[in-house]
């Protein structure tokens, strides 16, 4: 599932981050930022107006990212650990 | 080795203390903040080590990846690759990271190994790290990455020891160059992710104190409470702390200037001294309270680590406006200053955001505007209670700040309107964890505000101050004239003069005038009006100037002159300010173009709406 489509406080775990289009600097900084497979996240909160931006927890910082941008990364759901 | 200098560069992620541990090495006064991207130029200081040698240090931006998606970024990446115009590549590169965060910041540590410089990496908010348990062992951290490692807290005096130790020993032994291409960078991520399994323990991944704060901070509805309270309590206080305060000054230049009058002979100084230097400077040093009170609260805010909260909160809003959730510290700072405020929008990555936010950060009201607030508001506006709690003079304040705003919006709302290009903006904003503001930050912060104050008073604005008085008690009356000497002044002629453009508006033509040095510095058109109000005999000082106002001129031309001021074209500063960060002189004709417009259009309705309610 994507990243966009995570239920708040499910805890899940990265599996890739598509390019939207070719030369996406968008998913390669998110690649940077640690969105890298095998990576635990964690939808933390939404935004006020259209739950938008989300705040998604990856290691120990957290990043607020609108939700084009979080639909880039695709994501496992963990059962609770 | 010693006698010879060594060039050292701070490099890391964004908000990890480069520019507090620079301030702390060269004894700096840099600004700081809880946020990422305070810091958007580089920083040049000097210190002399113990062994003699001097050591200049680079601060550079932070940044996630040397892969530079914002024009910050871009500096700190030049730098570092020995491509910067004019600056050598430096001796030796001290990497600095977060050791709360080192997931996120080894990932740079790594990426800058690569450039195979000698590098040194210094483990920062190790007091904060083992506030929260997180263990780190270093020895083994140094073997691995095969680099020296020290711990620094870099807000502490002694915190920075061991980095000047180790800098000013042996030069580290450089990694080899290696290259820079996608499987590599993927690379990076396992490698960190060994190392932290290796060297580093932690609890729990984030502070308990954090998650328990953003709860209600970013909570869809107590989120946005909380942020319309905190921006309506900052604009009562600038009122009901700093208003005393300024009453008082304003008194003390009233008695001082009595008291030197007397012992002056009467003739063009004593006017000089009494309408020009303690009538005019003397009412816009006693806005200096209002302005501290609003800094105190700018700065708190910005080290508490609740302005990118804010910038969540608001981001959809924002983007609905043409905007963007970044724009939202650069427009804070704007309240300000409207420079910091465009030199800070270069940490947002979009360069039509960026443009979008530059173009609507002088609509931001700035501090230099608080004194032609408080003077027409303290002149026109009863200073009455509003439902038991509110200040009425403190409501009408914050209404003007939220024209400005509005303002901005619609600006913003009809460039996102007519701009070609639609393609996606990104946000990808970090949130740092909360922090409780220092002390002496603050007070570093405000000293260094009220001293820029100071120095544009007794710079520029007394400056004109004196021109202004000139222009009003020269040339003197002709013989046999009718009307009060100061008509036949050249002030006289060139506010008629002016008034032409502006009488549909309400203003007469002392005010007219008074507008040409307030293109230069604000604040200045408290002062020119003090002075030529003073040589027209009609007041003296802070608290007679007020007076002089509510008796020559209506509401409706108070109002219309406070909106005026809300929309009108910025000072000459900003515009040199948009002319550089953006390159362009369209830019600035832009924006003086559709502000005078906006000012003007909103004043001829205030001043007419005004006229027909009385």
């Amino acid at each position: 599932m994507r990243l966009s489509d995570l239920p708040k406080g499910s805890p899940a775990v990265v599996d890739r981050v598509d390019d939207a289009h070719a030369d996406d600097v968008i998913a390669q900084r998110l690649r940077d930022l640690g969105f890298v497979a095998g990576e635990p996240v964690r939808l933390v909160a939404c935004g006020p107006m259209g739950a938008d931006p989300l705040l998604i927890q990856i290691g120990s910082t957290r990043f607020a990212l609108r939700r084009s941008e979080a639909a880039r990364v695709t994501v496992c759901m963990q059962e609770a650990a | 080795m010693s006698a010879s200098t060594l060039r050292i560069a701070l490099v890391g992620n964004p908000n990890c203390g480069k520019t507090a541990l620079f301030n702390q090495l060269t004894g700096g006064r840099q600004k700081v903040a809880n946020y990422a991207g305070v810091t958007v130029e580089r920083k040049e200081g000097r210190f002399t080590a113990p062994s003699g040698r001097l050591l200049h240090v680079l601060d550079l931006p932070g940044t996630y990846s040397l892969d530079a998606t914002s024009p910050d970024e871009q500096i700190t990446h030049d730098v570092c690759a020995g491509n910067y115009p004019g600056e050598p590549a430096p001796d030796l590169i001290v990497c600095v990271a977060d050791a709360t965060n080192l997931r996120l910041h080894l990932r740079f540590v790594l990426e800058v190994k690569r450039l195979g410089r000698p590098m040194v990496l210094s483990l920062n908010m190790m007091d904060a790290a083992r506030r929260r348990g997180v263990t780190i062992d270093v020895a083994e951290l140094s073997r691995r990455l095969g680099m020296p490692v020290v711990e620094t807290v870099a807000v502490r005096r002694d915190g920075v020891k061991a980095l000047i130790e180790r800098v000013d020993g042996a030069m580290p032994v450089a990694a080899p160059v290696q290259p820079d291409d996608a499987a590599s960078r993927a690379d990076l991520h396992a490698q960190v992710r060994a190392l932290m399994a290796a060297t580093v323990t932690m609890p729990r991944a984030t502070d308990a104190l954090d998650d328990a704060l953003d709860r209600w901070a970013l909570h869809p509805v107590f989120g946005l409470a909380i942020l319309a309270l905190v921006m309506f309590l900052v604009f009562q206080a600038v009122y009901s702390v700093g208003k005393p305060m300024t009453d008082a000054i304003a008194d003390g230049f009233d008695w001082m200037g009595t008291h030197v009058a007397a012992w002056m002979p009467p003739g063009p100084l004593q006017s000089l001294v009494t309408d020009g230097i303690f009538g005019g400077i003397g009412t816009v040093l006693g806005f200096l309270p209002e302005i501290l009170v609003l800094f105190v609260f700018i700065l708190t805010l910005e080290e508490s680590g609740y302005l990118p909260r804010a910038a969540f909160l608001l981001d959809r809003l924002m983007v609905s406006v043409g905007l963007t959730g970044r724009s939202f510290i650069p427009l804070l700072s704007s309240f300000a200053c409207a420079i910091p405020g465009i030199m800070g929008t270069r940490s947002i990555t979009d360069p039509r955001d960026r443009l979008a936010t530059i173009l609507v950060a002088p609509l931001m009201t700035c501090s230099a505007r608080l004194p032609v607030y408080a003077l027409l508001i303290g002149a026109f506006i009863p200073s009455r209670r509003v439902l038991g709690v509110f200040n009425l003079q403190g409501m009408v304040l914050f209404a003007l700040y939220a024209i400005g705003i509005l303002g901005a919006m619609l600006v913003g709302w009809v460039m996102k309107r007519i701009r070609r290009d639609k393609s996606e903006h990104a946000l990808l904003m970090e949130l740092p964890s909360y922090r409780l503001p220092k002390l002496r930050d603050v007070s570093i912060g405000l000293y260094e505000r009220g001293m820029i104050f100071v120095k544009r008073l007794t710079g520029v604005i007394l400056a004109l101050t004196v021109i202004m008085w000139f222009i009003s008690t020269f040339p003197g009356p002709p013989p046999g004239a009718t009307e009060p000497a100061i008509e036949y002044s050249i002030a006289g002629y060139l506010g008629r003069g002016l008034q032409h453009i502006f009488a549909p508006i309400g203003f007469n033509w002392q005010i007219s005038l008074s507008l040409i040095p307030a293109f230069a510095a604000r604040e200045t058109a408290v002062a020119a009006l003090a002075t030529v109000y003073a040589v027209g005999g009609d007041a003296v000082g802070g608290a007679g100037l007020g007076h002089a106002l509510a008796v020559n001129f209506p509401l409706a031309s108070a109002l219309s002159l406070l909106v005026w001021f809300a929309f009108a074209p910025q000072c000459m500063s900003t515009l040199a300010v948009i002319r550089r960060e953006t390159d362009s002189w369209r830019n600035v004709a832009i924006s003086f173009g559709y502000m005078f417009a906006l000012a003007y259009v909103a004043s001829f309705i205030t001043y007419h709406v005004a006229v027909w309610l009385s």
